[in-house]
């Protein structure tokens, strides 16, 4: 049993992203395990909306007190909002890291292909257990 | 790997250890990071540092070997006194920053871990032709630190001496539970507070004593992140980033600890530099851009020769960077030629490529705020 909590409707890429799909958009963010190895979050530096992300490539960046992170994305797509609440409170990704999206996007139509290459929840616990050691 | 007598106490604390110099030491404890330096500035924290070397020197030649392997005037120092000084190399860059404290008939030397062997070898030989014994009590003796306003209430539980009447950069001998402990009122932090040498031996009871001590206080044992972040924003140089063998000392600001008027190694060297004026200097930035600047990230400024059409050219690079938690702001230091020094020149940090606009401020971003004046 993992001691990290996960999100059931999402999808997850094994660098610790969360996707999960409301109305037909991609919604982003990281896990609460990646959360808990990054430690405090002073900065998160995000996709302009408008941009083009694309699945495995970096999108934004996570910057904790001793280092900067890529966040991966998990889909493909072009960014339709970012969550502007990160500009004055990014600590609220260590408090609540699957409310806490990052960017929202139209995905590609490589969408149902991108969302099969990544793991189930179920799947993801079970990475969570394998990265811990 | 290398450990520290305090190995288990940290894991059973929940610290997240990691490898700093070769030793496993907790990054950060359960609270984490930000709560750890908020805690060293509003009220204490203790932090292992036993991964720091200790030499002891004595001996007939102790003086003037010590007046000649580092750049402070040792003469200005009375029994007990502690003083921060350099290590030079003869081209005026920089062995190890250290800390020296005058004891009875001997003197401790507190230097960094990463260079605890490459410091012994040196000082091992600048001391030929010196009639002096070294002796390395690293193994023996743990160095912790307890920093922030209410460190003296907490050591005063368990001291036997008044420590109100201990001055900054003065060393008290303490007994505690029956064994000697040096508290030297100092510290990385900028904050009031003590290094501590105690025997090894002792280091995981004494440890608990002072948490047990504090707790009630606010007291939070720290990790290595929050060691740095509050050593970062008091402008504290670290070894390997401000201070290296290829940054000489005037570069890094460090003019204020040489004594020129006595003969010491790198001494020629250095005088030439501040002769002739340094080419380089470390300053401190802020970023106007929101960007963490980091070490290693490259500083640029618009060609000046050439006009601004040949974009930015390279110039220096981050020495340091973080976003400060006490002021909330996205500050740096970087080492520039040194004609871009000067407060309010402006420059761009590449953060991950992408230019990003900084500007030079005063240094230190933290005012140090030490309790007691230090002796005159």
């Amino acid at each position: 049993m993992s001691q990290f909590k996960i999100d059931k409707s999402a999808r997850y890429a094994k660098t610790h992203e969360w996707v999960r799909m409301e109305e037909g958009v991609a919604v982003v963010g990281i896990s609460d395990y990646a959360q808990d190895s990054l430690s405090d979050v002073v900065f998160v530096d995000l996709p302009a909306v408008g941009e083009t992300v694309t699945a495995g490539k970096a999108s934004a960046t996570v910057e904790s007190v001793k280092a900067a992170e890529d966040v991966l994305a998990p889909v493909s797509g072009e960014v339709l909002e970012v969550n502007s609440a990160l500009e004055n409170t990014p600590e609220i990704v260590n408090e609540r890291p699957f409310e806490t999206w990052f960017y929202r996007v139209r995905p590609s139509a490589d969408l149902d292909a991108e969302l099969a290459a990544l793991l189930d929840p179920e799947a993801y616990l079970k990475h969570m257990d394998e990265s811990a050691h | 790997m290398l450990y520290t007598p305090l190995y288990e106490t940290h894991l059973a604390l929940g610290g997240r250890m990691v490898e700093f110099a070769g030793y496993a030491l907790p990054v950060q404890y359960p609270t984490g990071p930000l709560a750890e330096h908020n805690a060293v500035r509003s009220a204490a924290g203790l932090f292992d540092i036993d991964h720091m070397g200790q030499f002891e020197i004595s001996g007939p030649d102790a003086e003037r070997f010590l007046q000649w392997v580092q750049v402070y005037d040792i003469d200005q120092m009375a029994a007990l006194d502690a003083h921060y000084s350099l290590l030079l190399y003869a081209d005026g860059t920089v062995v190890d920053d250290i800390f020296l404290y005058k004891l009875n008939a001997r003197w401790l030397m507190a230097v960094n871990a990463a260079n605890r062997a490459k410091d012994w070898a040196w000082l091992q030989a600048q001391s030929a032709g010196f009639a002096v014994q070294l002796v390395d009590r690293s193994d023996e003796l743990c160095m912790l630190a307890l920093q922030g306003p209410l460190a003296e209430r907490i050591l005063q539980r368990l001291a036997d001496k008044d420590l109100s009447q201990v001055a900054a950069r003065t060393a008290v001998e303490l007994t505690i539970d029956g064994y000697p402990v040096l508290a030297g009122r100092t510290g990385y932090t900028g904050e009031d507070g003590f290094e501590l040498y105690l025997p090894a031996a002792q280091a995981a009871a004494f440890w608990e004593r002072l948490l047990t001590a504090g707790a009630a206080d606010g007291l939070l044992p720290c990790g290595l992140a929050a060691r740095d972040s509050l050593r970062f924003e008091a402008c504290m140089p670290l070894y390997g980033h401000e201070l290296s063998a290829a940054i000489n000392a005037l570069e890094a600001r460090m003019g204020w600890t040489v004594s020129w008027h006595k003969p010491f190694v790198g001494r020629e060297a250095l005088l030439k530099v501040k002769l002739e004026q340094p080419q380089r200097l470390l300053v401190g930035f802020e970023m106007l851009d929101k960007a963490v600047a980091r070490e290693h990230y490259p500083v640029a400024v618009d060609g000046p020769e050439n006009g601004p059409e040949t974009g930015p050219q390279v110039v220096g690079s981050v020495t340091s960077g973080m976003k400060s938690p006490t002021l909330d702001r996205f500050l740096g230091m970087a080492l520039l030629p040194a004609a871009y020094s000067a407060i309010g020149s402006e420059f761009s940090v590449l953060v991950r490529g992408q230019p990003k606009r900084a500007r030079v401020v005063k240094r230190p971003f933290y005012k140090p705020r030490y309790k007691t004046p230090p002796p005159a």
